[in-house]
């Protein structure tokens, strides 16, 4: 079919010198954002060096989803990630695939003389590099979204917990804002909660919200109705100036709400609402 | 058990209502819809089953599983060939305070779905079509 | 016929909806309770819907129907255990239940009706009649 590649033989025959060649001109780059060490970084181009022969002398240069291929696009997909954690854009990471073209190119115009052999063998060679290119970006891309993705989970869990004040009192601190597929989430958690825990109070505080919107507002409107329908009352505390303004400029009717302007009041409220309170020890 | 793409009912008796609330929850399930949602597309069935007793003299119910650009949905469509509905933009109107009957169960069924379409012609009959994606 | 049973235990009277009931069972049930209303001079109803997944309009009719016949009586009632995903859903359906009193369970179910017995008109505190923005007086 193809005639054998000639590049198996220069990859093994000049090792050393592409290596020090790639290395030399991704470290200047590197070194001005100063994300990674230059021993770290020759060590990368070490091992990607070595992988990428050690897979080419297997014959086949076109296909790299095939398993002679998957060393090296592991090691390809740890460094991207690794770059996207430290910090790099998704184009210096695919730099580091691209920046080998040099070199290697320059050896083929050395060692090969018939023209059309060598535009053949460069073509291979880019084609090959682009791919490696490319699997870099996309192992880059992945990483990010799985970091947002993490982060989005626990930022979710971290800002809507119910939390158990007492005995038939639940807290909900609401931080950030309230979009709307996250209010059904809280809403059904917090409802999920009053029934798991036969709790008569739920106090829900939006200190932590920055601003509220008709849509949030209503929301947190049904939230209240829910519950009581359930048969169990809503505190809702925090309430900032501006929100308490907003509420009324919005003309929304919060007449059939209790309200309390802290955490602290609606804590003391929902005691006396369960026939509880809290007494100072008479000191000495 | 897989369920049928569709599936038509009747609507003739009391019973039948209940009949076709069963059915929407097991479409429901089936196509994966959170409980709160067969909750809703439930009830709305309910609504719209009984305006089809009550009002329209009887009809059908039919339910189809929907597969649209990624997303799973699924379509009620009830038909009766009663006396029709004289004013729909009243009908739709919250009309729960005024001791619920048609008015209630129309607007209801309209909150609770994601798509509602009503056709109404007197004498001829009505067909109300309610959607909830998922 | 089938009707739903109805438990009377002591001064009260204790209904459990399992069923997925039709439009005329409902109102079956809300003919029967009245009448055992009078029958036993019952003081209180506790309605256990716990069990029920749906509540559309009809059946919010009922219970507000039945709620306020037994009053004509001189009897509270009380629903209790209503599930979460049902109350988002009549909340959505925009049915208020007003004049209906409800509460997590049937030991507070109870706990109400005992309260309403022994208390005077007006120091009532369920969630539907809406507390003032004062502090609520237990």
């Amino acid at each position: 079919m193809m005639s054998t590649s000639k590049i198996p033989d220069i990859l093994q025959t000049y090792e050393a010198d592409l290596l020090t060649e790639w290395h030399q001109s991704l470290a200047t780059t590197h070194a001005q954002k100063g994300l990674i060490k230059e021993a770290e970084l020759k060590e990368e181009c070490r091992e990607f060096l070595k992988l990428l022969r050690l897979a080419v002398q297997q014959g086949n240069l076109t296909n790299l989803q095939a398993a002679e291929w998957r060393e090296l696009r592991e090691l390809l997909t740890s460094i991207s990630r690794s770059r996207s954690h430290k910090g790099f854009t998704p184009s210096e990471t695919a730099i580091f695939v691209f920046s080998f073209k040099q070199p290697l190119f320059d050896r083929l115009r050395q060692q090969l003389h018939d023209p059309t052999e060598l535009s053949q063998e460069i073509w291979t060679a880019t084609t090959l590099l682009d791919q490696l290119g490319l699997l870099a970006v996309e192992a880059y891309q992945k990483a990010r979204e799985d970091v947002i993705r993490r982060q989005q989970e626990e930022l979710m869990e971290l800002s809507t917990p119910v939390v158990k004040l007492w005995e038939g009192i639940l807290a909900l601190p609401i931080i950030g804002t309230l979009d709307s597929a996250r209010t059904q989430v809280v809403m059904e958690s917090l409802l999920q909660k009053i029934v798991e825990t036969g709790s008569e109070v739920a106090i829900i505080d939006i200190t932590g919200v920055p601003t509220v919107d008709t849509l949030t507002a209503q929301h947190l409107l049904k939230t209240v109705t829910a519950a009581r329908l359930m048969g169990a009352d809503c505190i809702i505390s925090g309430i900032r100036p501006q929100i308490a303004q907003t509420i009324v400029y919005l003309g929304i009717d919060l007449t059939d709400v209790i309200t309390k302007a802290t955490l602290a009041d609606a804590f003391l409220m929902a005691l006396k609402r369960v026939g509880a309170a809290i007494t100072r020890n008479q000191a000495k | 058990m897989t369920m049928p793409q569709s599936e038509t009912m009747a609507i003739q008796v009391s019973a039948d209502v209940v009949l076709v609330r069963q059915a929407v929850r097991q479409f429901a399930v089936e196509l994966g819809f959170g409980l709160v949602d067969q909750t809703k597309i439930v009830t709305a069935a309910s609504e719209l089953a009984r305006n089809t007793l009550n009002y329209g003299g009887g009809g059908t119910a039919t339910l189809e599983m929907l597969q649209e650009n990624g997303r799973r949905g699924l379509r009620l469509t009830f038909e009766d060939q009663g006396p029709g509905i004289p004013d729909l933009e009243l009908a739709l109107k919250d009309g729960y305070t005024t001791g619920g009957g048609l008015g209630m169960g129309l607007s209801g069924a309209k909150r609770l779905a994601n798509e509602f379409a009503i056709e109404s012609v007197v004498g001829k009959g009505t067909r109300v079509t309610i959607v909830r994606w998922k | 016929m089938e009707r739903i049973p109805i438990l009377q235990m002591g001064d009260f009277l204790l209904v459990t909806i399992q069923v997925d009931m039709h439009d005329r069972l409902a109102m079956t049930l809300q003919d029967d309770l009245t009448n055992r209303i009078t029958q036993t001079h019952a003081q209180g109803v506790l309605i256990d819907i716990s069990a029920l997944e749906i509540v559309d309009s009809f059946i919010g009719r009922i219970l507000g129907n039945i709620a306020k016949m037994s009053r004509v009586l001189d009897a509270e009632t009380v629903v209790v255990g209503m599930q979460p995903a049902v109350a988002i859903t009549l909340v959505e359906l925009g049915l208020s239940l007003t004049g209906v009193r409800t509460a997590l369970n049937v030991e507070k179910g109870m706990a109400l009706l005992q309260a309403a017995l022994h208390a005077t008109a007006t120091s009532s505190f369920t969630a539907t009649e809406g507390l003032s923005n004062d502090d609520a007086a237990v």
